[in-house]
């Protein structure tokens, strides 16, 4: 049972590590880093079965901040949208010194 | 409440008088409150004048002069509650019978580990001669002062300085351990700085404050050395615990306590003006008159003879640092006298006249009588400041004389004055009585007080280093006919003569005002009658005594018994009890029968010598020749200062700034930054703003370092 839910767990987690990294979409690279959020609740879901209640607790954790961080990140990309009319992450150079 | 503690009360009250000091903290505080009270009328008046320049004045109104009034009654004044409360204390202890001293704690001021230090003063038989001294004459020198220093812009400052001074003159004979008396110590030096640079728009003053204060510094580090050398020994700092203990753990005559003495006694050298840090008193003289009178003569400057005193116990473990003690204040008063014979600058006179006298105390000190050194101190206080304010008021009516006539002539030279006498005739009799003083004539002060240092430097040649100690003893005796001619040399210029003011001047010379010659007649009966408190009893018997007709017979000598007495104890173990005789032979008696003959016999004829000198204005005399132009130019031991001291630390200060901190440090500091700057803009190529770009680094980085602990 473990091996099943740890295995689905690493292949979401590699397409989601993929996506974000050949996509140049912002919108997909962002639906890309919850895929891989979601992949490591599912590990530790799985974990929980073995181990203990702490692994349940700590995936609430992670939706929570997850939410936060798909309303602050959405935010984001609509902004930028507005400004450049695209959001495509090769236009956006501006995240360096 | 029961009676217990009022019967214990009683019984104490019974035996024969146990002392309680009266406020001694309140002392100390006294003058401190009047610095601040003037110190914010100084600065009210000083902001005042600014707002006016600001407005379009040029500086020179004196907008409002009725804070002078209060400056006048709280300046004097605080110092003179400081004096009588002295005297409540003096009175007290006078009729106590007394022992160890009197330590009063007021709190912790330090306390790190085993160093344990309280804000405490000590009060004893020594501390109380110098409180009377200090507020005594600092009291009279205040009142001098009202006059003379009535139309300064000023005012307020000069007293804020002056109770500042006092306050710190107060802390230094009052504290009971080294860092408080080391407080006071360096107050006293602050506040000679301020008040020798007072007139600081002058760039010489400020100059001559300087040095006072850089060569003190030189002292200060030989106190600091010798306290911590003495925190190592004894593991405390405190007077009452160090001096006890000093005989049973510092070996007789042993490294560390002779490095102790001797680093103290450079501190000393340096407050009180000895070989080889003398150079800054004659510079001193640029301060006001009253303010040399204070400082640099009556009070700060004997402040090392009097630590040489306190720390009785501790030089006379060390035989080697008192003989050294000796010897410098004996060369010192010997190269300061011949240095005063051909100067002319009445203050200057005075000046190496001051060196020369401290240069005694040391002597007295050095050879181990060191209550005569504070009888001396005590004794030239009182005609010092004399002789100082005698100057002053001279020099206050050359200054108005030559005033009208905008003459361009120093005021303080000898060559301009000639004949005062006419004018000044309470300056002139109270100056005389303190030149007879400080020439060693019977009966007055000085006679009494040079005349024991003297004789025990005599003594001394029969105990321990006798050829030293017989050629001190010549040197001394040699060095007191010396100050019996420069004074009377001082006095024949300065009032005797025809007048060389010039004939419109010489009509406004006028007599110094009441507020300043009173403080002259107290202190003139003061060189009278102050050294009849220590009349020695084979002195007292003779002739010279009248036959036991003057009043004490070595009042100070037992007064200062308790705090002299285990050094003493110390000194007759290891030497031996000197034998009563000087070295050629002769008794006490008849020493002092000779030299108060020979000091008379030289004032006479030096009197009638100078009657006859051609002397001429300065501007129109010729640079001394000869002899004389090397006497009259110092010895020339500044420039030999300057050449050998001054311009080699310059030198080396100039390499310090110009190669090691312009070159080395600041090359390693912006080497660094630009090494720095470079690597960061090599670095920043990488970072290119591209989101994929990071992530892509971020996730080789992770599988790296996921590679690394897996495998």
């Amino acid at each position: 049972m473990l091996t099943e839910a740890l295995t689905t767990s690493a292949l979401l987690f590699v397409i989601g590590t993929f996506g974000v990294l050949v996509r140049r979409n912002a919108i997909i690279m962002f639906l890309c880093i919850e895929l891989q959020l979601n992949a490591v609740n599912l590990a530790l879901v799985a974990f929980s079965r073995y181990v203990g209640v702490e692994g349940q607790v700590f995936v609430f954790f992670v939706m929570t901040v997850a939410a936060a961080e798909a309303a602050v990140g959405l935010a984001i990309i609509i902004s930028i949208f507005r400004h450049y009319r695209t959001v495509n992450v090769d236009n956006f150079n501006l995240l360096k010194w | 409440m029961t009676l217990a503690p009022l019967s214990g009360l009683l019984q104490e009250g019974a035996q024969p008088a146990a002392y309680e000091p009266v406020l001694p903290g309140l002392i100390v505080l006294l003058p401190l409150i009047g610095f601040l009270f003037n110190g914010i009328l100084a600065m009210r008046v000083g902001a005042r004048a600014a707002a006016a320049v600001r407005a379009g004045g040029d500086g020179s109104e004196q907008p409002d002069d009725g804070h002078r009034r209060w400056v006048t009654l709280v300046g004097p004044g605080v110092v003179g509650l400081s004096f009588v409360l002295v005297l409540l204390n003096f009175a007290g202890m006078f009729h106590a019978d007394l022992h160890d001293p009197v330590v009063v704690s007021y709190w912790s001021w330090m306390v790190t580990g085993a160093l344990e230090v309280d804000a405490a003063l000590q009060l004893d038989q020594l501390s109380m001669i110098m409180m009377l001294v200090v507020t005594g004459v600092g009291f009279l020198i205040h009142v001098f002062s009202v006059g003379y220093m009535h139309d300064d812009p000023g005012y307020a400052r000069y007293f804020s300085y002056l109770n500042l001074f006092v306050f710190f003159m107060l802390v230094l004979v009052l504290g009971a351990s080294f860092p408080v008396m080391f407080v006071g110590w360096e107050g006293v030096g602050l506040c000679s700085y301020l008040l020798i640079g007072f007139w600081f728009q002058d760039r010489e003053k400020a100059d001559a404050g300087k040095k006072a204060f850089i060569v003190n510094r030189i002292g200060d580090f030989g106190f600091l050395v010798a306290m911590f050398l003495v925190f190592t020994s004894f593991g405390t700092l405190a007077f009452a615990e160090v001096f006890p203990e000093a005989p049973a753990l510092l070996e007789y005559g042993g490294v560390t306590v002779t490095a102790i003495t001797l680093f103290l006694f450079l501190g000393a050298a340096g407050k009180s003006a000895q070989i080889p840090l003398y150079v800054w008193l004659p510079d001193a003289m640029a301060g006001p008159t009253p303010v040399s009178a204070l400082i640099h003569a009556a009070t700060m400057v004997t402040a090392g003879v009097y630590m040489v005193a306190r720390m009785a116990v501790l030089f006379a473990l060390a035989p080697v640092s008192s003989a050294v003690v000796a010897a410098v204040g004996v060369l010192t008063a010997l190269l300061a006298a011949t240095i005063a014979l051909a100067q002319y600058d009445i203050k200057k006179v005075l000046a190496y006249s001051t060196i020369s006298q401290l240069g005694y105390m040391f002597l007295a000190v050095g050879v181990g009588a060191y209550y005569v050194g504070i009888f001396h101190l005590m004794t030239h206080a009182f005609f010092k400041a004399l002789l100082f304010l005698g100057s002053g008021a001279v020099i206050h009516a050359m200054h108005h004389a030559l005033h009208p006539t905008h003459s361009h002539a120093d005021p303080q030279d000898m060559r301009n004055m000639g004949g005062l006498r006419a004018s000044m005739p309470v300056t002139w009799i109270t100056m005389w009585i303190a030149t007879l003083a400080i020439a060693g004539v019977w009966p007055l002060a000085g006679f009494f007080s040079k005349d024991e240092i003297i004789w025990y430097a005599g003594l001394a040649a029969s105990s321990s280093y006798p050829a030293l100690f017989t050629v001190l003893w010549v040197l001394a005796l040699a060095t007191a006919l010396l100050t019996a001619i420069y004074m009377t040399r001082l006095m024949v210029m300065t009032f005797h003569g025809a007048n060389r003011t010039g004939r419109e001047e010489a009509r406004h010379l006028r007599e110094a005002p009441r507020v300043m010659t009173i403080p002259l007649v107290v202190l003139a009966v003061l060189s009278v009658v102050g050294g009849w408190v220590n009349v020695p009893e084979e002195v007292a018997a003779s002739v010279l005594g009248l036959a036991g007709a003057l009043p004490t017979s070595e009042w100070l000598h037992h007064w200062l018994e308790p705090i002299t007495a285990s050094a003493t104890e110390i000194r007759y173990e290891h030497l031996g009890e000197p034998a009563h005789a000087a070295p050629f032979g002769g008794g006490e008696v008849l020493w002092a029968g000779l030299s108060t003959l020979a000091a008379l016999a030289l004032v006479l004829f030096t009197a009638r010598a100078a009657a006859r000198w051609k002397v001429v204005p300065a501007a129109r005399a010729a640079a001394p020749t000869g002899f004389k132009s090397l006497l009259f130019n110092k010895w020339y031991v500044d420039e030999f200062y300057d050449r050998f001291v001054v311009q080699p630390v310059l030198a080396a200060s100039r390499f310090s700034w110009r190669v090691i901190d312009a070159v080395l440090i600041d090359g390693a500091v912006n080497g660094l930054g630009l090494v720095t700057r470079a690597g960061g803009a090599f670095v920043s190529l990488f970072q290119t703003g591209q989101v994929n770009t990071y992530a892509l680094v971020l996730t080789l980085g992770v599988l790296a370092i996921l590679g690394f602990v897996v495998f």
